[in-house]
């Protein structure tokens, strides 16, 4: 009787192995009958972050430099912020990071656009309907928590080591962010406007483009910039199953205790972030700038 | 009287889980306290049946939680009916499908708002032209088009800016500008001027009835001020808990409040500025004294019958031909406030 109290009553060591081994073996038979094609599925996406990866490397860095002004400039239309980032691109370089900063930079924007290109409509589709609501937000909630190791297991096993499962890694943790806040945004728009756009007969597209998403746009705007930086904090992770970049010297200087090497990239994965924190946020705040402006009495 | 633009025929809104149910609670008579109390549903509209003339301003007066708000937007059914009729033109808006409703409301019917609900990032230009858009007009032709209507309400000049750049008053002006543009014979207002302050809501009021001399709209407007309803009806329906308590024109309702609410509602009415000679007069056709044009005001003729010292007036139409006799005593009477009813109970 004691026993009962103190010894969990599991399951079987016996049932529990064969449950896992079902399990496992019933992944491994899918992925070997579909890991082809789901890899086929992947393939363009590969391309452009490959294609993008080259173009960066091989534009002279002169033009990059000057296009990381420009648009830090067009962007946050601050000249002090347009300098610093072409200064802080000029040092990751001066230190040897150059490529490496380069393939991050190509990471991070095909993983921002995916994340964009899937999470808004996602976040649309939300606001739309609560019962939609209620389904998507603990999958969200299990993106953003899971343990990324335990993710990637199935993402690996399906398509290998490589850019592809890193990139699926850095989107599956990044995208929250945008969805929610896209479908916060629109949820929040003033319902008076709304029932005006009502009142004149706007049908569900104009109300959407025309009003709904043009009133949550500060908020699409956070998520976009929350997505970049959760895509940042990735890089590391992402190296560990073959994305190159800035994560793989991090990675090499844990299991070389190469204090340096560590800071120096860790630096430059902070600095890109706070480049791009700043340019993405003045520019949605340069959006709105209209809506308090309070000159006339 | 002027053939009915709309016809709201036994109007039902009841707000709460089951309205099917409570609807015929409601028709057997329960009252707006019962209903909520035993079950929890809260009556908007009861019964309501008004005829809207064309080409008049009909203002729907009542205050907060009478339901003048619920039942301007079933002109065009920005909320669903529990029951009942809305006959524009002889058609029921409660019968049309989506797309019929999304045509009324771009091509029949325009809405002015409250609280202005402008668009806040596009320009004042481009809000004026927003209905006209939503038509499918091309921006630019839309921005030209809706150009002559800023100008009417008096804001030349200010296309570029942004509505959160104007003051309320002016606001508002491009809200009724966006209404007016589309060309809509029938004007909603939803107490459009209730959120300006005095001075300003005076002014849009006289825009208001200039415009009105010159388009002839079916205009509704809700309000919750008697004065305003007043200066600018050519026809009241008072409201209350969600039903009509009095219809009529604003001498009518000065002269004979149909029960002691409304009696209580004009009682600080100055009756001197709003009551016309017209009202009082009796037929007569040969008057000896001092002419007053039909349309004169009762404290003007009093000032005039007191200078002259004559006990009696002629009122003459607007040829110049007397119509009919108005009296001293007459005019005095018509100062006083109506009685109450005798027991002098008050309305709760």
């Amino acid at each position: 009787m004691l026993e009962f109290l103190t010894e969990f009553p599991d399951m079987s060591r016996r049932d529990l192995r064969d449950f896992k081994l079902a399990i496992d073996g019933a992944f491994r038979d899918f992925s070997r009958a579909n890991g082809e094609a789901i890899e086929g599925f992947f393939d363009p996406l590969l391309w452009f972050l490959i294609w993008l990866e080259k173009l960066l490397v091989a534009t002279p860095w002169p033009f990059i430099l000057i296009i990381v002004a420009g648009l830090a400039y067009l962007g946050s239309r601050s000249w002090k912020l347009a300098i610093g980032s072409m200064l802080s691109f000029a040092l990751i370089g001066y230190f040897g990071m150059w490529e490496d900063t380069m393939s991050t930079i190509a990471l991070i924007s095909v993983a921002t656009l995916l994340c964009v290109a899937i999470g808004m409509p996602l976040g649309i589709w939300m606001a739309k309907s609560d019962r939609v609501q209620s389904v998507i937000t603990p999958i969200l909630d299990v993106m953003q928590t899971i343990p990324i190791f335990v993710y990637l297991l199935p993402v690996l096993m399906l398509l290998g080591i490589g850019k592809v499962p890193g990139l699926i890694a850095v989107c599956v943790y990044a995208m929250p962010p945008m969805v929610r806040l896209t479908n916060l945004g629109i949820r929040l728009v003033d319902k008076d406007v709304l029932e005006a756009a009502n009142a004149f007969g706007a049908n569900d597209k104009q109300k959407l483009f025309g009003v709904q998403i043009p009133l949550a746009l500060p908020n699409i705007f956070a998520g976009i910039n929350q997505t970049i930086m959760m895509a940042l904090a990735m890089v590391v992770i992402a190296s560990m199953i073959g994305v190159r970049g800035l994560g793989i010297p991090v990675l090499q200087a844990i299991q070389n205790q190469y204090l340096a090497l560590g800071f120096m990239n860790g630096l430059a994965i902070v600095g890109l972030a706070i480049i791009f924190d700043r340019v993405s946020q003045k520019y949605g705040k340069r959006l709105q700038e209209h809506r308090g402006g309070h000159d006339h009495g | 009287m002027a053939k009915a633009k709309i016809k709201i025929k036994n109007l039902y809104k009841i707000f709460g889980n089951k309205p099917d149910q409570a609807i015929a609670l409601v028709r057997q008579g329960i009252s707006k306290q019962e209903l909520l109390d035993e079950h929890k549903h809260v009556l908007g509209l009861s019964n309501i049946n008004i005829d809207i003339p064309a080409k008049r301003i009909h203002v729907i007066m009542g205050l907060s939680g009478s339901g003048k708000s619920t039942l301007i937007r079933h002109i065009n059914r920005l909320i669903e009916p529990t029951d009942g009729q809305v006959i524009v033109d002889g058609d029921d808006v409660m019968e049309m499908s989506s797309d019929q409703l999304i045509q009324f409301r771009r091509f029949t019917a325009s809405m002015v708002f409250q609280k202005f609900a402008l668009l806040p990032h596009r320009t004042v230009a481009q809000n004026a032209a927003y209905g006209l858009t939503i038509q499918g007009i091309n921006e630019r032709e839309a921005v030209e088009r809706s150009q002559r209507w800023l100008e009417r309400v008096g804001l030349g000049g200010f296309e570029k800016h942004f509505p959160a750049q104007l003051s309320g008053g002016m606001q508002q002006r491009v809200g009724l500008a966006r209404a007016l543009a589309t060309d809509a014979e029938i004007l909603l207002m939803d107490e459009a001027f209730s959120a300006l302050d005095p001075l300003i809501r005076n002014d849009m009021q006289g825009i208001l009835l200039d415009l009105q001399k010159e388009l002839h709209k079916t205009i509704v407007f809700i309000t919750h001020d008697l004065d305003e309803a007043l200066r600018i009806g050519d026809q009241i329906s008072i409201l209350r808990d969600g039903a009509v308590i009095q219809d009529g024109d604003p001498q009518d309702i000065i002269m004979r409040p149909a029960d002691d609410y409304i009696a209580d509602f004009i009682k600080d009415i100055n009756r001197g500025r709003v009551i016309k000679v017209s009202t009082l007069m009796s037929k007569a056709s040969r008057v000896a004294g001092p002419k007053f044009e039909s349309t004169a005001l009762l404290e003007d003729v009093l000032t005039v019958l007191n200078q002259s010292e004559t006990e009696s007036g002629a009122v003459v139409d607007d040829k110049g031909k007397v119509v009919g006799k108005i009296t001293m005593k007459d005019a005095i009477k018509a100062m006083a406030r109506p009685q109450r009813a005798e027991t002098g109970t008050r309305y709760k």
